[in-house]
């Protein structure tokens, strides 16, 4: 015989052990030494998924739906299994931006919307009420059967019971008090419970090893083992039919719908969120989780048909209902522990999904729907209290209650009308409306505030329409021709066949017009739309959050003031001032700063305090709470999207700058061969300027040492005082034609030489040339021939030039000639396109090897006749850079002993229009 | 026994001026017009001071005077060497290699004059 005493004493036993876990979880995560930090942990507390609707409501499934209960547990699957690209990315964004709850994800992903997380909120608690009223009632009913053991009799309608007789208002207030301790037991808003999440594992333990033994129970103990019982089961046409998907209520189509129903809620319930992401110690407990959660699900669904099976084969039809199977069968066969194991398993199932979602939903309702609206209301002068982290604890304690509480009356109302399951479906059918949001967010930049606002609206309103007011219609509360026939009669609108879409069960009827309505409205509005400035930043922040954890440049973006005085006690308001001033200080020894008062109120600053804050209250009241201190500029949409563009091609930009470093490089190889020929030029120059002294030194010094004798002895002698004077003469004409063929060269090879370009008959210039220099011939008695044909074509040259050139060959010619043996001969011959021009002379020759030294400057090559030649050496230079001016080529073709030709050629038609420009240039740079 | 000058030079205009003034102060004079030839006229007979110019055929005056100094017979002649590269780095390198002055072009007469007759220790 089972005492209620007893009951409860092992009940309260039981949640006391749960807490002393929790509280040892806490101790531990205070020293730094976490329980949790390991994949195993992580992967059970995951399993909070399993509620008393899988430890209880299985089996009811299962017994009129055969393997029908399966859809819920594949979807988590086939979830899991993708788990490494979607469930690592939200922890990666919910982490980098201190992210803490669904609401405040979605919230904070459109441009940290108030008004998006007041909706996910709403949505969230509204659907989620049914689910926890659910785990009241299983609760309530297996307390309530349990205690007539060894009896086997189903609770009566329980809103029968006066107020204060219903075991479940107890149940609803005892777990609001664990979930108060649990959950709120700090003064510390943000931190994870890594108690609770030691407890939560725990639980899961607790329930599996309950139904397996339950399972092992009925299975090897009532029947010998799953080949006996299911071979009774074929015996029985009724039970064959629950073993096959065409039989086992809307067939495949069903089986689709609820598998992605599931997936979707797994991701979107806000206990799941809580639990995989927000306690989520590291993410590469993911890898382990892939597996270990699906196995998990494996173990806990292995026993279901056996019990389901042995339930309808040993109970009578209709006495006992099938979601109590669980704990009905050990009473039957007097199994006093086991079903108290049962019990306690289904009070852990639970009790762990109710304390893990109030207290994600009071988070929520805490952060993004009553928080915003406090903070706004001016007269509570929220903003001038120096630490609100009070008021915060209150306000999510007074959501648990109050959640709680609802969830009661949602029982108490619904009554009897649902089995477990599909009270649970609702639920999930409510929350997997915020799929499209999150999925859209995370993977397109294009998803926007209105887009889904709109979406999770629209969504929202068909769930209503088709799931949550027909369950109102078969609680009694609305007419139930609302369902047969329609709002006002009209068919096509009845809320479970709507627009005429029947034949579909109500949760895939549901899902699909639903799903239909939020993916599409999400869609439209968003492309229609133009998105914010914050929305833009915040989506490429969400979609690019592996590129830009470290690399974001956030102080491209933030413009504006702020100051740590303003900033530490705002933060240490929401946190706590010690928290705060903790939380700056490790922030600043980061940086490397010794202490608060070298901190900088920066961009990263405020960024940093308002992930701060955001942890604490939401990232959409975060961010009005720091706008509150801070003044900003708002960046243009057009500035956040080019500093986004330069982020997001990053990559592209480090392509950029290896070419720009190659290039770089090559610029430096330029500069250095530059800088050599640079040096090369200025030794040239160096040079230069020594042989220049040198040549102008020499006449200088005949002159000075003669006039320095002619002075100090006036009795020289008549002879030798006219030898020297002309000696004097001679020199300074040297000089004087030094310093004009000099500056001459210099004009040429500056460009800013005078050109008197015309049509010359180059026979003309020969015969000037010749009576210029004849006197020259005469006087060494050197022979001059000229060989000169009747005609040749003009050339455009440059009179006076011509004839400098032609007297300079000429001279050269007579100078190395032997007086009286020379002979020199002038040839003229026009050929294709140019005249040519030779002088010839029977010299001693140019020996090869001196060929192109001649026509350097300065560079004279001695004759063995007189010792040093005459002139200057720059003769042979002018008269090239002259023949190259009017397009032509001036050359030496000479063996020593053998004389020397020097030739010439100027161009003819081709160089009439070369001749005219640089005659047109020449004068206007004279003028 | 007057002294015995070789005047090294291939401007002829310059030798002939040296060549007055070294006679007017009384001592002999010889005439070389390129390094080789300079080489030559100290191997036929040895003067007491070499006028030396640097910029010469053949071989430069640098390289004559390294030749003089290298040689046992010649290491006390007195080398004066003259030139129209005033530079210090060519004044350094003259007197490096042995060079017992250095003079350059344009030169006063009455000191030219005075530092060789300061080399030869005497007048003529």
């Amino acid at each position: 015989m089972l005492q209620g005493w007893m009951i409860v004493l092992v009940s309260f036993a039981y949640l006391g052990v749960l807490f002393a876990i929790a509280y040892y979880g806490d101790k531990r995560a205070e020293a730094g030494r976490s329980i949790i930090a390991n994949p195993f942990i992580y992967a059970l507390s995951l399993a909070v998924y399993c509620t008393t609707w899988t430890f209880y409501g299985s089996v009811g499934r299962a017994a009129s739906n055969g393997i029908g209960f399966l859809p819920i547990y594949l979807g988590p699957t086939l979830m899991v299994a993708l788990w490494w690209y979607v469930m690592r990315k939200i922890i990666r964004i919910s982490k980098t931006y201190r992210i803490t709850s669904i609401a405040d994800f979605i919230a904070s992903r459109y441009g940290k919307s108030q008004m998006l997380g007041g909706l996910v909120t709403v949505i969230a608690v509204l659907g989620v009420i049914p689910y926890i009223s659910l785990q009241l009632k299983a609760i309530s009913s297996s307390f309530t059967i349990l205690l007539r053991y060894p009896a086997i009799v189903m609770p009566a309608n329980s809103v029968a019971r006066p107020f204060l007789q219903d075991s479940a208002l107890y149940i609803a207030m005892i777990l609001a008090a664990f979930t108060l301790l649990f959950g709120t037991r700090h003064l510390d808003a943000t931190e994870r419970h890594e108690g609770l999440v030691a407890a939560i594992a725990f639980e899961s333990m607790v329930k599996l090893l309950a139904f397996l033994a339950v399972g092992a129970f009925v299975t090897f103990g009532v029947y010998r083992g799953f080949g006996h019982i299911f071979t009774l089961a074929r015996a029985t046409p009724k039970l064959e039919a629950l073993l096959t998907v065409p039989n086992t209520g809307g067939g495949y189509g069903t089986w689709v719908a609820l598998t992605v129903l599931s997936m979707l809620s797994f991701m979107s319930l806000p206990r799941q969120f809580q639990i995989s992401v927000v306690e989520n110690v590291d993410e590469n407990h993911l890898g382990k989780a892939i597996w270990l959660f699906p196995l998990y699900l494996l173990l806990i669904n292995v026993f279901v048909l056996p019990v389901a099976l042995g339930g309808l084969m040993l109970f009578a039809p209709g006495g006992v209902d099938a979601d109590t199977f669980v704990l009905t069968l050990p009473m039957a066969r007097h199994a006093q522990a086991l079903a108290l194991f049962a019990f306690i398993g289904g009070l852990s199932a639970g009790s762990g999904m109710v304390i893990v979602e109030t207290i994600a939903l009071s988070t929520m309702v805490c952060n993004d729907l009553v928080m915003p609206v406090l903070l706004r209301q001016k007269w509570l002068r929220l903003n001038e209290r120096h630490d609100v982290t009070r008021l915060l604890i209150a306000i999510r304690r007074f959501a648990i209650c109050a959640i709680l509480m609802l969830g009661y009356i949602h029982f108490r109302a619904a009554g009897e009308a649902y089995a477990l399951v599909a009270t649970g479906l609702i639920s999930f059918a409510a929350v997997a409306q915020f799929a499209p949001s999150i999925l859209g967010g995370m993977y397109w930049k294009g998803g926007s505030r209105a887009g889904a606002i709109a979406g999770l609206s629209v969504g929202f309103a068909v769930w209503a329409y088709t799931l949550l007011l027909p369950s109102f219609a078969k609680s009694g509360w609305l007419p139930a021709a609302f369902v047969t026939e329609g709002p006002f009669g009209v068919a096509l609108l009845k809320p479970q066949e709507l627009f005429g879409l029947s034949g579909a069960d109500e949760i895939s009827h549901c899902l699909f017009w639903s799903l239909l309505g939020n993916i599409g409205t999400y869609l439209a509005v968003s492309l229609i739309g133009r998105p914010g400035v914050a929305e833009t930043s915040q989506a490429a922040l969400f979609v690019d959050v592996f590129h830009h954890t470290q690399g974001f440049e956030r102080s491209q973006i933030w413009r504006g003031s702020a100051s740590v005085e303003d900033l530490l006690p705002l933060i240490g308001r929401f946190l706590g001032p010690e928290r705060a001033r903790d939380a700056f200080l490790a922030y600043a020894r980061r940086r490397g700063l010794a202490g608060l008062e070298e901190l900088r109120a920066d961009a990263d600053l405020v960024h940093f305090a308002e992930t701060q804050l955001a942890g604490a209250i939401g990232s959409a009241s975060a961010r009005v709470m720091v706008a509150s201190v801070v003044q900003e500029e708002p960046p243009g949409l057009d500035e956040v999207m080019d500093i986004l563009d330069e982020a997001s091609q990053a990559r592209a930009y480090s392509r950029q700058l290896e070419e720009k470093s190659r290039e770089l490089e090559a610029a430096t190889a330029e500069l250095r061969a530059a800088n050599a020929l640079l040096k090369e030029l200025d030794r040239m120059k160096d040079d230069f300027m020594s042989t220049v002294t040198h040549e102008l030194r020499t006449p200088l010094t005949s002159i000075r040492s003669f006039s320095e004798i002619l002075l100090d002895d006036p009795k020289l002698n008549l002879a030798e005082r006219q030898r020297f004077l002309a000696i004097i003469v001679k020199e300074t004409e040297r000089l004087t034609r030094l310093i004009n063929q000099m500056l001459d060269l210099a004009k040429i090879e500056s460009g800013n030489a005078e050109w008197q370009t015309a049509e010359l008959d180059v026979r003309d210039v020969i015969r000037e040339a010749v009576d210029a220099t004849g006197q020259l011939f005469r006087d060494r008695a050197v022979e001059l021939r000229l060989s000169v044909p009747e005609s040749v074509p003009s050339v455009l040259a440059d009179r006076d030039r011509l004839m400098q050139v032609l007297i300079n060959l000429l001279s050269n010619a007579v100078k190395f000639c032997r007086p009286g043996e020379g002979r020199v001969e002038i040839r003229l011959a026009a050929a294709k396109g140019f005249v040519r021009v030779d002088v010839q002379d029977n010299g001693p020759g140019i020996s090869p090897a001196d060929h192109h030294t001649i026509f350097e400057r300065f560079r004279q090559v001695g004759d063995t006749l007189t010792g040093k030649p005459e002139g200057t050496g720059l003769g042979l230079p002018i008269s090239r850079r002259i023949v190259e001016h009017f397009g032509g080529r001036l050359w030496v073709e000479s063996e020593l002993g053998k004389g020397a030709t020097f030739s010439f050629i100027l161009p003819l038609g081709a160089s009439s229009g070369a001749g005219e420009k640089l005659g047109t240039r020449a004068v206007q740079t004279t003028s | 026994m007057s002294k015995r000058i070789l005047i090294v030079d291939d401007e002829p205009n310059i030798v002939i001026s040296l060549e007055f003034l070294m006679k007017r102060e009384g001592f002999e004079t010889e005439i070389a017009a390129d390094g080789e030839a300079a080489l030559e006229a100290l191997a036929r007979g040895r003067p007491d001071l070499v006028v030396l110019d640097v910029m010469l055929p053949k071989m430069n005056g640098f390289e004559v005077c390294r030749q003089i100094r290298s040689s046992p017979d010649s290491r006390d002649l007195k080398i004066l060497m003259l030139t129209a590269k005033g530079r210090e780095t060519e004044v350094a390198r003259g007197l490096g290699l042995g060079a017992d002055a250095y003079v350059t072009k344009p030169f006063s007469t009455k000191d030219l004059v005075a530092q060789i007759k300061r080399l030869l220790g005497s007048g003529p």
